[in-house]
C-alpha cells in the first residue's frame, strides 16, 4: 500500500485553487496591513498625517516581507536577493514605497474586502476536503479527509449542541449570549471540541484508531499517512499522523491524551475556585487579624516560583513520603466546608432541613471526600476498601494537588478584592440590617453579584491549568513516561524534532488550540457581560 | 515612604525566610536524604548504612537545628561519627579543617557546596546567574518594546481593525506556552524536514558568544509569551487614557493624532503597563527554565532542574533563595515605582 498524501486524489483537483486563494489571502492581507497602518485618506480624522509620513508604514510592511522572501529562495522572489543583502533591502524598500503609493489610491475598503473574500473562500475549498473526506474512502480525500471522517462522534456533537443553543439563545442568559459575538463563538466551538472529542474519544473509544500505548513493530519513526504493516482486516489501515520513537499512533496518543487534560484541568480549577471562594470571602469581608494571616500565606504561595515548586512536589521521593496526600486532605476540605457552610446558611431555618436534609447532603459530601483521599493500602487509609468509591493514582493526585495549589492564590486574591470592592453596597448594608449571618451574606449575596469577573477568570484559569498540566508533563514529573496526555509527549517527540516532525507538533497544536479556545471564551464571555 | 520601603522589606525578609525553611523541610525529607546519601556514597547501602551516613553529617540533628546552621544563627555541628571520624558543617561535611569559623551560613556568605557539580554553590549560582541575565536582557529588550508598540497602536483607536487584528495576535501568543512556541520554532526554523535552517536548535555555543543564529530562537520564544499579556494592558491602559477629556481638548485645539498619541497619551498610558512588566519578570523565571532546557542553555534555569533532579540541596537552597529575592525585590519595585510615577497616589 502506498502512503497516504495529506490531500488525497481530491486534492490533485482542489489543491490548486486552494493554494492560490492562499497565496492571494497572503497577499492581500499584507497589503491590507500596509494599507491599515496609514491612514492617508481617513475620513474622520481632523488632522490627517502628511504623505511622508502615511507612506512610511506600508515602505516598511511590503519592503520588509519581500526582502525575507528573497532570503527564503523561494522561486518567484529568489530574483530579488540580487546577489546582495544589503542592495536588495533597498530594492525592495523602493518597491514597497511604489506599491504603497498605488495601495493609497484604492480604497481600503475594497482591500479589506478582497481580504475577507479570499480568506473565505480559502476556508470554503479547505472545508471540502473536511466534507468529502466524511464520505469516501481515506485515499480519496488523504489525510485531512480520513482525520475528518475519524472525528465524526465530535462534528454530529458540535453541530447539535450549536444548531440547539443558537435556536434558544434568547433563554439561555450569558451563555445564549456568546452566540451573538463571534469571538465567544470560535472560542466556544473549540473548547466544545476537545471537550467532546476527550468525552468521545477517551471516554467511550469512537475516534482514536489505534491504542494509543500499542507498539506495531516497523513503525517506529515514520511520516503521516503511513500505511500499518501487517494490518488485520478489522485493523484501521493508516497511521495517519505518522508513528513516534515507540511505534505508537501519534493521532490516537493526541486524542486519547485530550481525556486526561480535559478531566484533570477544569477540575483542579473547580477545587482552586472552592478553596480560593472559601477563603477569599472572609478574609475580605472581615478584614483584620484573618486577612492579613491569609494575604501573606497566599503571598508567600505565589512568591514560590512554580516551576521550583514543582519539582519540589512532584517528585517519587515526595510522593513516597506521602507529602501529596496530606496536601490533600487539607486541600479537599475547603470544597466540603464551601457546600456545608452555604446550605447551612441559606436553608437552616427551613422545615425538616436540620433533620433531613443537611446530614444526607453532608454524609454524601464527606463520603465522595473521605474516598477522594484515601487509598487503599497507602499512606492515608480512612475507609475501609469496601467503602472507597473510587483510587486515584498517587501519580495523578499529586498532578492535580500541585495544579490546585498553584491556583487557588491567585483566586483567593481575586476573590479577596471583588468582597472588599462590593462589601459596601446598599443590598449588603440591607441584608446586614435584616439581620442575616455573615456567611449567608457572603455566600448568597455578594457571591452571586461578583460571578461575572470570576466566570471569565473560572474560563482564563483552566486554560492556564492547562498549561501548567503540560509544563509538567514536558519536564516529565508526575504523569508516568508513557502517558499520552500532551506535555509528556512534547517532550518525548522533542529529542528527534529535527527530523520526525508530527509526534511533537500535533500535541502541541492541541495543546494551543485548547487554550486559545479558553482565552477567546472568556473574552467572548467578558465583552458579552460588559455589554448588559 | 520610608516606613513603607521598612515594612515591606520587613514582610519580604519574613517571607524569604518562611519559603527557604519550607524548601529546606521538603529537601530534607527522609526519602530524598536517602537518595542523596545513595547517590554521595553508593547506590547498594543497607538503611543502616544511610542512616548513620546521614547521622555522621549532621542531617539528623533536627529540622530546625539544620536550618539554623544553614542560616548561620546556630554553630555548624561538629559531629563524632560512628565510623570514628569528626565532621564539621564548616569544613564542607569533611574532617575538621582549623581555623574554620564557628558558624557557617548563609549569613557569613556560606551558601554550602553543590553535591551535583562538586563546586562551591557561590560560584555555580554566580556563574549561571550572568548567563540567565544574559538571556533575559535579551528577552526584555526584545519583549517590553514590542508589547509596548502592540498595545498601543491596539488601543489608540479601540474597535479599529488595526486593533482587532493586534489583540487576536496578542491572545495567540498567550495562549502559546514557550514548550509549544519553541517546539513550532525549532521545527520551522532548524530542522532538516521543513528545510529552512536559518537559525541553530541549540542554543550552548551562545553561552560563548551569542549571535542572531544560536539565540534568536529563545529569546524570542520567551518574549513571546509575555508579549501577549503585556500588549493587552498596554491597550487596556491606552484606550482608558484616549478616552479621557484631556485628549478630547487636544483633539479640538487641533493637535496632530500622533502628536496627541506620542506627546499627551503615552506618558499616562504607560503607568499601568510599567506594574505589569514588573510584575511579570518573575514569570519569566518559568519560560527560563522550559527554554534552557529545550535549547540547551546552560543557565539558572538548567541549574534549577539539575540541582532539583539530583536533590542538591544547598544548590536548591540558593536557587530558591535568589528566586523568592527576585519576586519580592521586582513586586517591592513595582509598588515604589507605581507611587513614583503616578502622582495621584500617595502613600502615608
Amino acid at each position: 500500500m502506498q502512503n497516504l498524501t495529506w490531500t488525497g486524489t481530491l486534492g490533485v483537483y482542489i489543491n490548486p485553487f486552494f493554494l492560490t486563494a492562499l497565496s492571494a489571502f497572503f497577499v492581500f492581507a499584507v497589503s491590507a496591513a500596509a494599507r491599515g497602518f496609514s491612514r492617508l485618506d481617513g475620513r474622520n480624522l481632523l488632522n490627517p498625517t502628511p504623505p511622508s509620513i502615511a507612506l512610511l508604514g506600508p515602505t516598511a510592511v511590503i519592503g520588509l516581507v519581500l526582502w525575507l522572501l528573497s532570503l527564503t529562495g523561494l522561486p518567484p522572489f529568489a530574483m530579488l536577493g540580487l546577489g546582495n543583502i544589503t542592495l536588495s533591502l533597498v530594492v525592495c524598500l523602493i518597491i514597497g514605497l511604489a506599491t504603497g503609493f498605488g495601495l493609497f489610491q484604492i480604497s481600503s475598503e475594497l482591500i479589506f474586502r478582497l481580504v475577507w473574500s479570499t480568506f473565505y473562500v480559502a476556508l470554503c475549498l479547505f472545508l471540502i476536503y473536511f466534507i468529502v473526506g466524511l464520505f469516501v474512502a481515506p485515499e480519496t480525500a488523504g489525510i485531512v479527509g480520513a482525520i475528518s471522517k475519524q472525528l465524526t462522534p465530535t462534528w454530529i456533537a458540535l453541530l447539535v449542541t450549536f444548531a440547539v443553543s443558537i435556536y434558544f439563545k434568547r433563554s439561555l442568559g450569558l451563555y445564549g449570549k456568546l452566540f451573538d459575538s463571534p469571538i465567544g463563538m470560535i472560542g466556544l466551538g473549540l473548547v466544545l471540541f476537545w471537550v467532546f472529542t476527550a468525552l468521545l474519544g477517551a471516554g467511550f473509544d469512537l475516534i482514536a484508531t489505534h491504542d494509543p500505548l500499542g507498539q506495531v513493530s516497523g513503525m517506529k519513526n515514520k511520516h503521516p499517512g503511513i500505511p500499518l504493516r501487517g494490518a488485520e482486516a478489522n485493523d484501521y489501515p493508516y497511521y495517519l499522523f505518522g508513528g513516534d520513537t515507540l511505534a505508537r499512533d501519534v493521532f490516537s496518543r493526541a486524542i486519547v491524551g485530550s481525556g486526561i487534560v480535559i478531566v484533570i484541568a477544569p477540575a483542579a480549577t473547580v477545587f482552586a475556585f472552592m478553596i480560593g471562594i472559601t477563603l477569599g470571602l472572609p478574609a475580605g469581608y472581615f478584614g483584620g487579624r484573618l486577612d492579613t494571616v491569609l494575604s501573606f500565606l497566599s503571598n508567600m504561595v505565589l512568591a514560590f516560583p512554580v516551576i521550583l515548586l514543582f519539582f519540589l512536589l512532584v517528585t517519587p521521593e515526595i510522593i513516597e513520603s506521602g507529602l501529596p496526600n496530606y496536601l490533600a486532605v487539607i486541600l479537599f476540605v475547603f470544597p466540603v466546608i464551601f457546600i456545608a457552610v452555604a446550605q447551612f446558611s441559606k436553608n437552616r431555618l427551613k422545615p425538616n432541613f436540620l433533620t433531613l436534609k443537611f446530614p444526607v447532603i453532608m454524609i454524601i459530601t464527606i463520603w465522595l471526600y473521605l474516598s477522594l483521599i484515601s487509598e487503599t493500602g497507602k499512606t492515608i487509609a480512612l475507609l475501609p476498601p469496601l467503602l472507597d468509591l473510587f483510587d486515584v493514582p498517587s501519580e495523578i493526585l499529586v498532578v492535580f494537588v500541585s495544579v490546585v495549589f498553584v491556583n487557588s492564590p491567585t483566586v483567593f486574591r481575586i476573590v479577596r478584592g471583588l468582597t472588599l470592592d462590593v462589601k459596601t453596597r446598599d443590598y449588603v448594608a440591607a441584608a446586614q440590617t435584616r439581620g442575616e449571618g455573615p456567611w449567608y451574606i457572603m455566600l448568597w449575596e455578594i457571591l452571586p453579584n461578583v460571578r461575572g469577573p470570576l466566570i471569565v477568570d473560572f474560563c482564563l484559569r483552566i486554560g492556564y491549568a492547562t498549561i501548567l498540566l503540560g509544563t509538567l508533563g514536558f519536564f516529565g514529573l508526575g504523569l508516568e513516561s508513557e502517558s499520552p496526555d500532551w506535555g509528556t509527549t512534547i517532550n518525548a517527540g522533542r529529542k528527534l524534532l529535527s527530523v520526525y516532525l508530527a509526534p511533537p507538533l500535533v500535541p502541541a497544536f492541541a495543546l494551543m488550540s485548547l487554550v486559545l479556545g479558553l482565552n477567546l471564551l472568556a473574552d467572548g464571555l467578558r465583552e458579552e457581560s460588559l455589554r448588559d | 515612604m520610608g516606613m513603607f520601603i521598612l515594612r515591606r522589606t520587613g514582610v519580604m525578609l519574613l517571607t524569604a525566610i518562611c519559603l527557604t525553611f519550607i524548601v529546606f523541610l521538603m529537601t530534607n525529607l527522609y526519602p530524598n536524604l536517602e537518595k542523596l546519601a545513595k547517590n554521595e556514597g553508593n547506590f547498594r547501602m543497607s538503611d543502616a548504612e544511610v542512616a548513620s551516613f546521614l547521622g555522621n553529617r549532621g542531617y539528623t540533628q533536627g529540622k530546625l537545628q539544620n536550618y539554623g546552621e544553614w542560616l548561620g544563627v546556630l554553630p555548624g555541628y561538629v559531629i563524632e561519627g560512628i565510623d570514628g571520624k569528626t565532621r564539621g558543617r564548616c569544613s564542607n561535611h569533611g574532617a575538621i579543617v582549623e581555623n574554620t569559623g564557628k558558624y557557617c551560613g548563609v549569613i557569613q556568605g556560606n551558601w554550602g557546596f553543590s553535591s551535583r557539580f562538586k563546586e562551591p554553590v557561590s560560584k555555580i549560582v554566580a556563574k549561571r546567574l550572568a548567563l540567565t541575565g544574559k538571556l533575559m536582557f535579551w528577552v526584555l529588550a526584545v519583549m517590553i518594546p514590542s508589547a509596548l508598540i502592540i498595545g498601543i497602536m491596539a488601543g489608540m483607536r479601540e474597535g479599529s481593525r488595526l486593533d482587532r487584528a493586534l489583540s487576536t495576535g496578542a491572545i495567540v501568543t498567550t495562549a502559546t506556552p514557550e514548550y509549544v512556541s519553541g517546539v513550532i520554532f525549532i521545527a520551522v526554523f532548524t530542522s532538516s524536514a521543513v528545510g529552512l535552517k536559518w537559525f541553530k536548535g541549540s542554543a550552548t555555543s551562545a553561552m560563548d558568544h551569542a549571535t542572531l543564529e544560536n539565540f534568536l530562537l529563545p529569546v524570542l520564544t520567551i518574549a513571546l509569551y509575555g508579549m501577549g499579556y503585556i500588549a493587552r494592558m498596554t491597550r487596556a491602559s491606552m484606550a482608558e487614557v484616549m478616552t479621557a477629556q484631556y485628549i478630547r481638548t487636544a483633539r479640538l485645539k487641533g493637535v496632530s493624532f500622533a502628536n496627541i498619541v506620542l506627546k499627551h497619551a503615552l506618558r499616562n498610558a504607560l503607568i499601568a503597563p510599567f506594574t505589569v512588566i514588573m510584575l511579570q519578570i518573575p514569570w519569566l523565571l518559568n519560560g527560563v527554565v522550559i527554554v534552557e532546557v529545550l535549547f540547551n542553555f546552560k543557565g539558572f534555569g538548567w541549574v534549577l532542574v539539575q540541582a532539583a533532579s539530583n536533590n542538591d540541596i544547598d544548590l536548591l537552597l540558593a536557587v530558591s533563595v535568589v528566586s523568592v529575592v527576585v519576586v519580592l525585590l521586582t513586586q517591592l519595585i513595582s509598588d515604589i515605582g507605581y507611587v513614583f510615577l503616578n502622582p495621584r497616589i500617595r502613600i502615608t
